[in-house]
């Protein structure tokens, strides 16, 4: 199959960056997308050009470094994926592909395709976790959690953290990774005693990083390659105002 | 030699060891603890859960990563399961049997001490994943579930759907996340270790280059912790992430810790085959799927290139059920690995190349109904799909074996030291607990009994003597080693040739697949050794890698670790060379069973092979550290 790239192509923030063109030939429609971007850079860098910058780590759609925006898609085309498990089948012979990086206000960029994403685990850092020290742990089995509690939890707690759930919002909010972190962790009783304070400061700290609000318009829920449903935001809400009432009413 | 090559096992009975031996290690006390700088290098399972325990402990920690979170560390790939002596089922199982298990497993390759303390350990991991909020499957009753799992006849390992690893993982780096805003641990994402500095002989720092701006530093600290993980990219193909390497740990090598059994590699039986040349990495299918599929390869090879279903009944050749009846299709890793390599050697392999074999549902769809099948492997079936295309309901499944986990590392006594004092080695870095073959759902259960539990423990009996001893950051063997941190990025970026670096990755990579991977023998080896040296003197000579040092540049990053396992693969043959019987993974072809098992020669070499580095193109030096078995009685698998 041949395709005409058009990649986003930036040396640092500081510079202007701009769509360059490169036509890609004969690539086998067996081949993931990631994949066709090593083999433009092999020819790239045996011509004596500098490869095109990108991030990806496992290749399997866990680990959540890929993000690339594939004709204004956050991860492309193949919901539910993430990019490194899109393969060229699923475009047109002779197709033109646009590549941008995942477009964030709260995501500076580094180079190329290539995103800071940092802001996220500073939300977590804020209060996404349960305080446990190691050693002091009861019995496992002590903690009774029904089957439901632990299987919704589980289904927030997917969530991979690559943040396509932000470049697909217009509104460049983090409410869906914020949610299903909040939701993970207070569907569970061992999160209980720190319910209030973690999602007030997880917010507070979400606001602060400049991600925007949610407007309801899905975009997150339809672009994320863990599934994560939007009604976990809704929990966020409720979770957030259940907290506020209570600081508010001295307790 | 720097330091102390003794294992330094505890005396006393074996269920005592541990017990006895924390009874009687020195302490840090809490108000000094603060006064002590720890280096943690990885945020995966093992250096996540040390950094922030150690954070927690009132240490001041600092953690390196090269990902860019410390949640992308590859232990969040894991899928299966971690194992832990619970007992939940009532089924039998005891401390005692998992640690039996583990060293049969391993084929008696591994220290008994330090196996026992991880059997014994692994309850206390389930007790804290789950106060951290760890969501394990769990029975209608709110119990905690467990499921059965390969070389065990107990149901053990505990689960989070097929996301094990990605929720233990997400579970100690938001652990990591609290020490952070509590200011005891401070985290450098993309950042790569490049040097470990030792000074007077006792490792004190290390020197790091940050992946974004290209600046190097050098970080002094008391003790340096390596939770780098393994190697198994040496291979260029396999289940690791692309960003997996040896650097770290043979950075170490070179500064004079002992690097102990490099051989041992295992091969998983289930990966979806290689595709084609520019295959960047291989996907792991669960092995679960050999429950109810049946491997097949044709009879003939003239009937490679056939569609399956053409191929009658009566042509096709069930090669597991034939040479092993009594496990057939569910014979152990390493087994059916070999077969699968086997019958593609004869020429009989299917798919692209050649190298791929069936694994057919065909039957259990006939008697269990599409509607089981889908509900047991349907999100397998979907990721077989999206990857090549095809419908395994309709067609069957190719596999083929891929490297998937080292359980060779660094050398490590029982606290876990290296040979070098100072330098802690945990996870997947070291050696320690899994022998010549690593049993399922045991890798998860390893990097965090010694990140959460062990190093906790054993950290203190080292620094109890070190009060006041770091160095400053200035020291001149710190500045020695920035120099040669920088003239070797100076000689990578100076080649100037004309390959691209993954060129010669791919290339040792295809090298050590063939004559070092599922089986070796001596000629095969000897044949590497005499090509890896002129494939790295290739390499300093036409790799190409564009883009200056101080800079955001990929191509310098991958430069450098190829660079490295290029050497380390030398090293990995000597050590499958020297270590001249089967064992496990390690499977010399001349050492085998009349019916193809593995063949011990336990007389000369119940002994782990520990490397000592000798200088550039100088052979390293063999230390052997016999295994001494008190416990339990040495026996030949078998699995007819």
């Amino acid at each position: 199959m041949n395709f005409l790239l058009r990649i986003w192509r930036q040396p640092n923030a500081k510079l202007r960056g701009k769509l360059v063109d490169y036509e890609v030939r004969d690539i086998s429609p067996n081949t993931s997308f990631l994949e066709m971007l090593d083999i433009l850079n092999e020819t790239l860098v045996t011509g004596g050009t500098e490869p095109i910058a990108f991030d990806s780590d496992c290749r399997e759609g866990i680990c959540g470094t890929c993000s690339l925006t594939i004709n204004g898609e956050p991860h492309g085309p193949d919901h539910p994926g993430a990019v490194c498990e899109l393969y060229m089948r699923k475009f047109r012979d002779g197709a033109t592909i646009t590549v941008e990086p995942f477009r964030v206000g709260s995501f500076p960029l580094l180079k190329d395709l290539v995103v800071d994403r940092r802001a996220l685990d500073r939300i977590v850092q804020a209060g996404g976790f349960i305080s446990a020290r190691a050693g002091s742990a009861p019995e496992a089995n002590s903690i009774l959690i029904p089957k439901y509690d632990a299987d919704l939890a589980m289904e927030a707690a997917a969530c991979i953290g690559c943040g396509a759930c932000a470049a697909a919002c217009p509104n460049g909010s983090a409410m869906l990774f914020t949610a299903a972190k909040v939701s993970h962790l207070s569907f569970l009783p061992q999160g209980h005693p720190e319910r209030e304070s973690r999602v007030l400061r997880m917010v507070s700290v979400m606001d602060a990083e400049g991600f925007g609000s949610c407007t309801n318009t899905y975009e997150c829920e339809a672009v994320c390659p863990a599934e994560i449903s939007a009604s976990f935001i809704a929990k966020l809400n409720r979770e957030y105002a259940r907290a506020a009432v209570q600081r508010g009413a001295g307790e | 030699m720097i330091g102390r090559f003794d294992a330094k096992v505890p005396p006393g009975p074996l269920a005592q060891k541990w017990r006895n031996h924390r009874d009687h290690s020195r302490l840090v006390s809490p108000n000094n603890r603060r006064k002590f700088e720890i280096i943690v290098v990885g945020s995966g399972l093992a250096g996540g859960s040390a950094a922030a325990t150690l954070g927690e402990l009132g240490y001041r920690v600092k953690c390196f990563c090269f990902q860019d979170s410390a949640r992308r560390a590859h232990s969040i790939a894991a899928q299966g399961g971690i194992n832990a002596a619970k007992n939940y089922q009532n089924d039998g199982d005891s401390v005692y049997r998992l640690f039996h298990d583990t060293i049969k497993g391993g084929d008696f390759r591994s220290r008994e001490a330090n196996v026992y303390r991880l059997a014994e350990t692994s309850n206390n991991i389930i007790d804290q994943c789950v106060a951290q909020g760890v969501p394990f499957a769990r029975e209608y009753g709110g119990l905690l579930a467990n499921r059965s799992f390969g070389g065990a006849q107990v149901s053990r390992t505990f689960y989070a759907r097929g996301q094990t690893g990605q929720q233990l993982l997400l579970g100690c780096y938001q652990a990591l996340c609290r020490q952070i805003a509590a200011g005891t641990v401070q985290m450098f994402p993309q950042t790569e270790m490049l040097d470990l500095v030792i000074v007077e002989g006792h490792a004190k720092g290390i020197v790091t280059r940050s992946l974004c701006s290209g600046k190097i530093e050098r970080h002094a600290a008391d003790a340096v912790v390596l939770a780098t993980g393994g190697y198994g990219n040496v291979f260029y193909l396999s289940t690791n992430a692309r960003g997996c390497n040896v650097t770290a740990t043979y950075r170490a090598f070179k500064r004079g810790a002992l690097f102990a059994n490099p051989a041992f590699t295992q091969i998983h039986p289930t990966c979806i085959p290689v595709g084609g040349e520019y295959q960047s990495k291989l996907t792991l299918m669960s092995e679960s799927l050999r429950n109810d599929g049946r491997v097949w390869v044709p009879k003939r090879k003239e009937d490679r290139n056939k569609a399956p279903g053409e191929i009658p009944e009566t042509d096709r050749d069930y090669y597991l059920e034939r040479k092993y009846p009594s496990y057939g299709n569910l014979s152990p890793r390493d087994i059916s690995s070999r077969a699968a390599k086997e019958v593609c050697d004869e020429g009989r392999g299917v798919g692209p190349g050649g190298r791929g074999v069936y694994l057919d549902f065909a039957d259990a769809i006939k008697r269990l109904g599409e509607h089981t099948i889908r509900e047991r492997y349907g999100n397998l079936f979907e990721v077989y799909e999206k990857i090549t295309g095809e419908d395994a309901y309709k067609v069957p499944m190719r596999i083929y074996p891929a490297v998937h986990y080292t359980m060779g590392g660094l050398w490590v006594d029982y606290d876990l030291m290296s040979n070098v004092p100072g330098l802690f080695v945990i996870g997947e870095a070291n050696f320690s607990d899994h022998g010549a073959n690593r049993l399922g759902a045991s890798a998860l259960m390893q990097g965090l009994v010694d990140g959460y539990f062990v190093l906790p423990n054993t950290l203190p009996n080292y620094l109890a003597g070190q009060m006041g001893k770091r160095p400053s950051p200035d020291s001149p063997e710190f500045r020695e080693s920035e120099k040669d941190v920088r003239a070797r990025i100076e000689k990578l970026l100076n080649v100037k040739g004309t390959r691209s670096v993954d060129s010669f990755h791919r290339e040792l990579g295809l090298l050590l697949w063939d004559k070092c991977g599922m089986s070796r023998h001596e000629k095969g080896l000897r044949e590497a050794l005499k090509k890896i040296p002129e494939l790295r003197e290739q390499f300093w000579h036409e790799v190409r890698v564009p883009g200056d040092g101080d800079d955001f540049n990929q191509s310098l990053e991958r430069a450098g670790r190829v660079a490295d396992f290029l050497e380390f693969a030398e090293l990995m043959c000597i050590d499958a060379l020297e270590r001249d019987e089967s064992c496990g993974a390690h499977f010399r072809e001349e050492h085998q069973t009349p019916e193809g098992e593995a063949l011990r020669n336990d007389e000369n070499h119940a002994a782990v092979f520990a490397w000592e580095f000798q200088g550039d193109g100088k052979p390293p030096i063999l230390h052997r550290e016999p295994l001494n078995f008190e416990t339990v009685h040495l026996t030949q698998r078998s699995y007819k």
